[in-house]
C-alpha cells in the first residue's frame, strides 16, 4: 500500500492548474481533498505520473448565490458545506448541508471536496446525486477557457465523467433552490458510502406536487433520474400514497447489479424504502 | 511432525538488569527511620496469608481498580510498536503474494526486480528448498500429510495471498515497485471455494454415552442448520518484524512477534540452524492479537533468513491489503445440530455434524479449533449423551488458526440457537429449558467423558442457574421495554445466551521476580502484552505479594533472553497461568526476605514481619527494613550474605497445571431491526462473567466490552466472501465491515461475579479474555429472531442486511 513513483507539483491558481496538467501531460492528476485520489493510488488502482496540489488555490473555496443560483468553489470542503446550513447562501438549499452529514465521516469531510467528489464520480456519491437531482452545472476550465456541463451529461460511467484530461473542475453551479428535498440513504455502517441512495425534490403546494424529481445512487454505474416514478408524481396529492406509488415504480424501473453487500432484488427494496423516506422528509421541511 | 514447546534451551538465572525505562513518579521509599511506628497486630503471621483466605489487609492491590501501568507509554504515544524500530542500514521487505487461488508455479521470474537500482536481493521458494515446512505449535498428532504451509510456495500455490518471493530494497516503496516486476507463471488448477461440497482432509469424532438410543426414543428431536462466516481477529496493527544478525556474536535479534515469543525463537532456530540461544526475540508493544498476531507465519522465517543471509538488518511491516488475505482467518463453520429431549424438556442428547473449513494450509493451530469446537460444545449443561463429527475441509482460501473464543464462539451460537428453536417447537419458555439442564452448583466439579487440548474436562467450580437468573433479573426491563416499542410498530427482540469458557491452559509458566537495591521490582514473565493489561495485573499480583505498591513492580514481558521458559499469551491463561508463576515468585522472595531480615535484625526469621512494606521484629516496630534494605543485605559485599547464599534478591518459579478452569457467562442482546433496510441496531447488551476473582476490575470489564463489539463483527458485519475463482471479494476496510463505535452499543453493561474461585490456582483466577466474545453470535441472533419472529433458524451468520431483509420476508 505504497503508491508508485510520482513526482509533485502545487499550483497557485487555476491557470497555473491548467498550465501544469497540459505540460505534465495525460498521466498527471490533480489532487484536491486526497480522500479518494490518495486511497486509490495506496491500492496502485490509481497511478498518476505526476500530483498537481491545488488545495492552495484559496480563490475556490466559496459559497456564494447571485442571480443564476447557488455557486459552490470546487476547493469547497464538505465540511463547509454541512456547517453553512444557516447562511444566506444556502436559503433554500438546506438538503446540501443536510447530505453532507451522510458523507464518510468527520476527518473526511474537513479535507474532501465537493469538487473533487464530482470529478471521482462515485455513483452514491451524496454530491453527484444531488448534482444530477437539482440539475446542477459543472463549471470546467481548460486551456482555452471556461466550458459548463450539465449534470446529467457529466456522469458517463463507473468513474468516468465528460471532464477532459487538461480541464479543472472550478465551480458547482445550483440554479434554482429546492426547499422541498431531502436525500435518504442506507450503508450498513455510519460514514461508508451508500449501497444505495435516494434523493427527491418536489415542488409542493397546497398538498398537491405540481412535479417532482427522483435520483438514485447504487442502482446503476452513474447516478439516475427515474422518470417513471417522477410522472407519478405530477399532480399528485403529496401523500404516503402518492409517494409509494411513485417509490414502486422506480423499484420496478431500476436494474441494480448484485454484489456482497446485496443482490438486485435487496437493492430495489432499499430503493423503494429510501424514496418513500426521503420524500416523507422532504415535505417535512 | 513435532512439537517445539518441550525444545527449550536452559539459561542461567536472569541476571539483574537496569529497568529499561524510567520508572513513573511515585513516592520516594521511606527511609528505615521516617516509618511511623505501628505495631503490627500481635497475631500476624509471618507469611502474609494467601488474601483470599487470611485476615483483612490494611489494603488490597487485588482487587482494586489501579490504572492500568501500560496506559501511561500509551496515551503518551511513547509505547513501542515493531514499526518504531529501526536498525541503522536496514532493508526493507516486500512479499510477492499469489493473486491465483490454486495453480502449479510454472515459473517465477525475477530478473526485473533484481535489475531496480536499490534492489538488494530477490528471494524465491527455490532458494528455500529442503526447508521444512511451518510446524505446529500445538499438535494433536493424528493431522494428515501434506498440510503444512511452506515458508514460500515453490511448486504450487493454494490460496491467493501466499507467499511466493520476497523482495528487499534499500526503502519500502522502491521493494513494492519492484515486487511488482517479479513475473509468475502459474497453471490453473481446480478451486475449491465451499466447503461443504468437498472431500474433508480429515476429521474426528468426539463422543459420550448412547446417543443413538437417545435420539431413538426422545419425545422431541430439533434440529437446525446453521453456518458461521469467515471472519478474523483483524487486530488494529497489522504485523510486522525487524531482524539483525551480528555476525560478531553470532546472536539474531527480532523484534516484533508477541504472543509465544519462545516457541517463535526455537521454530527459527532450528530452521536456521542456530543454537535457540543465539536467537533473542523481543516482544514489543502490540496493536491487539486476538489469537491470529504473533503465531509463527512464513514471514517470521523469511526476515530473519534474510537479515542472516544478507548480513544486515531487514524490515517487514505488513500493510492492511496483505493482513486481510496473510493474517489467520477463522469461524468458517456448518452445523448440523440437533437436540433430543424428553417430555418435560429435559435434554437427553445432542449431535452436531460439523463442516469446519479451514483455508489452504494447516498452520501452528493444527487442528486445535475443529477440537475445541466438539469439545466444548455441550457447554455448561447436563448432558448424558454426545455424538459430534466434525470434517476438516482445507478449501483454495486464506488459511484459518484460532481467534479470541476459537471454536467456542462458533459452537455457543450453533447450541444456543438450537436451544431457542427447541423451546419453541416443544412450546416451552426459552430461559427454562436452559434452567432445566444447567448443571447445578451441587454437580460440580463435574468431569465429561472427553478431553480438550490433551486435558480432561473437569468443570471446576460454578453456579451456572444462578448467574443466569441474576442476568435475567438484570436485564427484566428490557422486556418490557422490548414489548412497548414492539407496540409501537418497532421489529425488536431480546436474545439471551449462556455460554461456557475455559482458560488457564498449561502446561506450565515461569516468572522471576527481582528485588533491585533501591527497592524496586522486577518480574520476568512469559506472558506478552497484547493490550489486555497484563502488565497491569502481574504487577499487581507481586506487589500484593510483597506488600508494596504496584507501582514500584515493573513488568518486563515475552523477551526471550530475560525467560527463556516463557510459553505465551494465549487461550486466557495469562493471568492464571502467568499470574500464579508470579505469586509462586513472589511469596519465594518474600521467604527468603524474611530469613535475611531475621539476620539484620537479629533476631529469630519467625519473629520478623512485613507491614506497611517493612520488615520489623515483633516488639521493635521502631526499627523497620524496607525491601531495598532487604536487597542490600542480599548484595555482594554485605556482612549479611553468607557463603553458601546465591547473591540477590530474586527467585523464579514455575507454575504447571494439569487442567483448565472453566469460566462461563450469560450474554443478553436488546435489537431493533429495520425490516425494510435489514439493519440490525444493538440498544443494549449486558455480559454477565464469573470469573472466580478479579485481579482487577477495570481490565475484566474492558474484556468483556471490547469482546462485544468485536464479536458483534462476526454476528452482524464481517465476512470474508470469495468468488467462485477463490478470489477473494473483502480486500480493504471498504468491503470487510468492522463495526466502529457507530455501531456498537453505547453502553455494553457488565455483571462480573467472584462467586466461584477456582480451585486449581493459588489465586482462584479465571480467564477473563474471551467470555466477552463467546456468546455475542449466539445473544444476537437469538434477538434477532425474536424480533423477526421465525419459527426456524437465522440460517448464516453475519446477520448482514440483505440478509436480514431476506429472513423477514
Ligand atoms: C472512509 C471514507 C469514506 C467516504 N465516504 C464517502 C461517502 O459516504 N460519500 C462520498 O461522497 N464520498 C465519500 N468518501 C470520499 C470523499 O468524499 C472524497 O473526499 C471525495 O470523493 C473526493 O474528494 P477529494 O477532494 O478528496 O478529491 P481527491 O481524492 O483529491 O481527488 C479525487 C479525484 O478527483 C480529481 N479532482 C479533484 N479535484 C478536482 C477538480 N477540482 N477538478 C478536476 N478534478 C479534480 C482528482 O484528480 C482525482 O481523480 C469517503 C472517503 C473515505 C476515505
Amino acid at each position: 500500500m505504497k503508491p508508485a513513483p510520482f513526482t509533485y507539483h502545487r499550483a497557485h491558481d487555476v491557470r497555473g492548474a491548467v498550465e501544469s496538467l497540459h505540460e505534465l501531460g495525460e498521466d498527471a492528476k490533480l489532487i484536491a481533498g486526497g480522500q479518494s485520489l490518495v486511497a486509490m493510488m495506496n491500492f496502485r488502482l490509481a497511478r498518476p505520473s505526476a500530483l498537481i496540489d491545488v488545495n492552495r488555490i484559496d480563490a475556490l473555496r466559496y459559497l456564494r448565490r447571485d442571480g443564476e443560483g447557488l455557486r459552490i468553489g470546487a476547493l469547497t470542503t464538505h465540511h463547509t458545506v454541512e456547517s453553512s446550513g444557516s447562511t444566506a447562501a444556502l436559503a433554500g438549499f438546506g438538503v446540501l448541508s443536510h447530505a453532507a452529514r451522510w458523507i464518510g465521516h468527520y476527518p473526511i469531510r474537513t479535507r474532501g471536496t465537493i469538487g473533487g467528489s464530482i470529478a471521482h464520480a462515485d455513483s452514491t456519491a451524496e454530491w453527484c446525486l444531488l448534482a444530477v437531482l437539482l440539475d446542477a452545472q459543472i463549471v470546467v476550465r481548460g486551456q482555452v477557457g471556461e466550458r459548463s456541463v450539465a449534470a446529467a451529461d457529466f456522469f458517463h460511467g463507473f468513474l468516468t465523467t465528460a471532464l477532459e484530461p487538461e480541464e479543472m473542475i472550478v465551480e458547482i453551479l445550483f440554479p434554482r433552490p429546492a426547499p422541498h428535498a431531502a436525500l435518504s440513504e442506507f450503508a450498513q455502517r455510519k460514514g461508508d458510502f451508500a449501497i444505495v441512495a435516494a434523493a427527491v425534490d418536489l415542488d409542493v403546494e397546497d398538498g398537491v406536487c405540481s412535479a417532482g424529481r427522483i435520483a438514485l445512487g447504487g442502482v446503476d454505474a452513474v447516478p439516475i433520474r427515474v422518470p417513471e416514478a417522477e410522472s407519478l408524481l405530477q399532480g399528485a396529492p403529496a401523500t404516503a400514497e402518492t409517494f409509494r406509488a411513485a417509490a414502486d415504480a422506480a423499484a420496478a424501473a431500476v436494474e441494480p447489479g448484485s454484489d456482497a453487500h446485496g443482490d438486485a432484488d435487496y437493492r430495489r427494496g432499499l430503493a423503494r424504502t429510501l424514496i418513500e423516506r426521503a420524500c416523507a422528509q422532504a415535505i417535512a421541511v | 511432525m513435532t512439537s517445539l514447546l518441550g525444545d527449550l534451551t536452559v539459561a542461567p538465572p536472569a541476571p539483574v538488569r537496569p529497568r529499561p525505562s524510567p520508572a513513573p513518579p511515585r513516592p520516594a521509599s521511606p527511609e528505615p527511620s521516617a516509618v511511623p511506628d505501628t505495631e503490627p497486630p500481635a497475631d500476624a503471621p509471618g507469611l502474609p496469608p494467601a488474601p483470599d483466605a487470611g485476615p483483612e489487609r490494611s489494603r488490597s492491590v487485588i482487587g482494586s481498580r489501579v490504572p492500568r501501568h501500560e496506559d501511561d507509554r500509551l496515551v503518551r504515544g511513547q509505547g513501542k510498536f515493531v514499526d518504531d524500530v529501526d536498525r541503522p542500514r536496514q532493508a526493507h521487505v516486500r512479499i510477492v503474494r499469489s493473486t491465483v487461488a490454486h495453480a502449479r508455479l510454472v515459473a517465477v521470474d525475477v530478473a526485473a526486480a533484481r535489475a531496480v537500482p536499490g534492489v538488494v536481493f530477490v528471494l524465491t521458494g527455490a532458494d528455500l528448498i529442503g526447508l521444512p515446512p511451518i510446524p505446529i505449535r500445538l499438535p494433536r498428532g493424528d493431522e494428515p500429510p501434506g498440510c503444512l504451509q511452506p515458508v514460500l510456495a515453490h511448486d504450487e500455490v493454494r490460496y491467493v495471498g501466499e507467499p511466493v518471493a520476497a523482495v528487499v530494497a534499500e526503502d519500502p516503496y522502491l521493494a513494492e515497485d519492484a515486487a511488482e516486476l517479479v513475473t509468475v507463471e502459474y497453471a490453473d488448477l481446480p478451486v475449491v471455494v465451499d466447503a461443504s461440497t468437498a472431500e474433508p482432509a480429515t476429521g474426528f469424532d468426539v463422543s459420550y454415552g448412547d446417543a443413538e438410543a437417545a435420539f431413538a426414543t426422545a419425545r422431541h428431536v430439533v434440529e437446525i442448520d446453521v453456518s458461521v462466516g469467515r471472519h478474523a481477529a483483524v487486530p488494529m496493527e497489522p504485523r510486522g518484524l525487524v531482524a539483525d544478525y551480528d555476525e560478531a556474536t553470532g546472536v539474531l535479534e527480532i523484534w516484533g512477534a508477541t504472543k509465544v515469543p519462545v516457541f517463535n525463537r526455537n521454530v527459527i532456530a532450528t530452521m536456521l540452524d542456530l543454537p535457540a540461544s543465539r536467537v533473542h526475540l523481543h516482544a514489543m508493544d502490540a496493536g491487539g492479537g486476538f489469537g491470529a498476531r504473533g503465531e509463527f507465519y512464513p514471514e517470521d522465517l523469511l526476515i530473519p533468513w534474510l537479515a542472516r543471509r544478507l548480513r544486515r538488518p531487514v524490515k517487514w511491516a505488513e500493510d492492511r491489503a496483505e493482513n486481510l488475505v496473510a493474517l489467520n482467518h477463522s469461524r468458517q463453520q456448518r452445523h448440523r445440530i440437533a437436540a433430543a429431549f424428553a417430555v418435560d424438556g429435559t435434554l437427553l442428547a445432542l449431535r452436531d455434524h460439523v463442516v469446519h473449513d479451514n483455508g489452504a494450509y494447516l498452520r501452528t493451530h493444527g487442528l486445535l479449533v475443529p477440537e475445541l469446537t466438539v469439545t466444548m460444545l455441550p457447554g455448561p449443561y447436563r448432558l448424558p449423551a454426545y455424538a459430534a463429527r466434525i470434517d476438516v475441509v482445507l478449501t483454495n482460501k486464506t488459511p484459518c488458526g484460532t481467534y479470541r473464543a476459537p471454536g467456542r464462539y462458533e459452537g455457543t451460537f450453533a447450541r444456543e440457537h438450537l436451544l431457542d428453536v427447541a423451546a419453541d417447537r416443544i412450546g416451552i419458555d426459552r430461559a427454562e429449558v436452559r434452567r432445566r439442564n444447567l448443571l447445578t452448583p451441587e454437580e460440580l466439579p463435574h468431569r465429561r467423558d472427553l478431553r480438550a487440548l490433551g486435558t480432561d474436562v473437569v468443570l471446576d467450580a460454578g453456579d451456572y442457574p444462578g448467574l443466569f437468573a441474576t442476568a435475567l433479573a438484570r436485564t427484566r426491563d428490557w422486556a418490557t421495554e422490548a414489548r412497548q416499542l414492539r407496540e409501537r410498530g418497532r421489529t425488536v427482540g431480546l436474545g439471551f445466551a449462556v455460554f461456557l469458557e475455559k482458560s488457564g491452559l498449561g502446561p506450565h509458566e515461569t516468572a522471576d521476580v527481582t528485588v533491585e537495591q533501591d527497592g524496586e521490582v522486577t518480574v520476568h514473565s512469559g506472558g506478552t502484552s497484547l493490550g489486555q493489561g497484563i502488565e497491569t495485573v502481574l504487577a499487581q499480583i507481586a506487589a500484593q505479594r510483597l506488600d508494596i505498591d504496584d507501582r514500584a513492580v515493573h513488568v518486563i514481558n515475552g523477551d526471550t533472553n530475560l525467560q527463556p521458559f516463557g510459553v505465551g499469551s494465549w487461550a486466557s491463561r495469562s493471568t492464571v497461568v502467568g499470574g500464579s508463576a508470579v505469586d509462586l515468585a513472589a511469596t519465594a522472595v518474600l521467604e527468603r526476605a524474611l530469613q535475611v531480615a531475621a539476620r539484620v535484625l537479629g533476631v529469630p526469621a519467625e519473629q520478623v514481619r512485613l507491614t506497611g512494606g517493612c520488615f520489623s521484629a515483633i516488639g521493635e516496630p521502631g526499627r523497620r527494613l524496607s525491601w531495598g534494605d532487604v536487597a542490600g543485605a542480599c548484595a555482594p559485599g554485605s556482612p549479611h550474605l553468607r557463603p553458601e547464599d546465591t547473591p540477590g534478591l530474586s527467585a523464579r518459579r514455575v507454575f504447571a497445571v494439569d487442567h483448565m478452569t472453566y469460566p462461563y457467562g450469560v450474554h443478553v442482546a436488546l435489537v431493533d431491526v429495520d425490516r425494510d433496510t435489514g439493519h440490525v441496531e444493538v440498544l443494549r447488551y449486558l455480559v454477565a462473567y464469573e470469573v472466580g476473582r478479579a485481579i482487577n476490575p477495570t481490565l475484566v470489564e474492558g474484556q468483556l466490552i471490547g469482546g462485544v463489539a468485536q464479536g458483534l463483527g462476526g454476528a452482524l458485519y464481517e465476512s470474508f466472501v470469495y468468488d467462485q475463482q477463490g478470489q477473494p471479494q473483502a480486500t480493504t476496510f471498504m468491503d470487510y465491515l468492522m463495526p466502529t463505535a457507530e455501531e456498537v452499543p453505547r453502553r455494553v453493561d457488565t455483571l462480573v461475579t467472584e462467586d466461584a474461585p477456582s480451585p486449581g490456582n493459588p489465586l482462584g483466577v479465571k480467564g477473563a479474555g474471551e467470555g466477552g466474545i463467546t456468546a455475542v453470535a449466539a445473544a444476537t441472533a437469538n434477538a434477532v429472531r425474536d424480533a423477526l419472529g421465525l419459527t426456524g433458524d437465522v440460517g448464516a451468520l453475519p446477520l448482514s442486511p440483505h440478509r436480514v431483509v431476506a429472513l423477514s420476508r
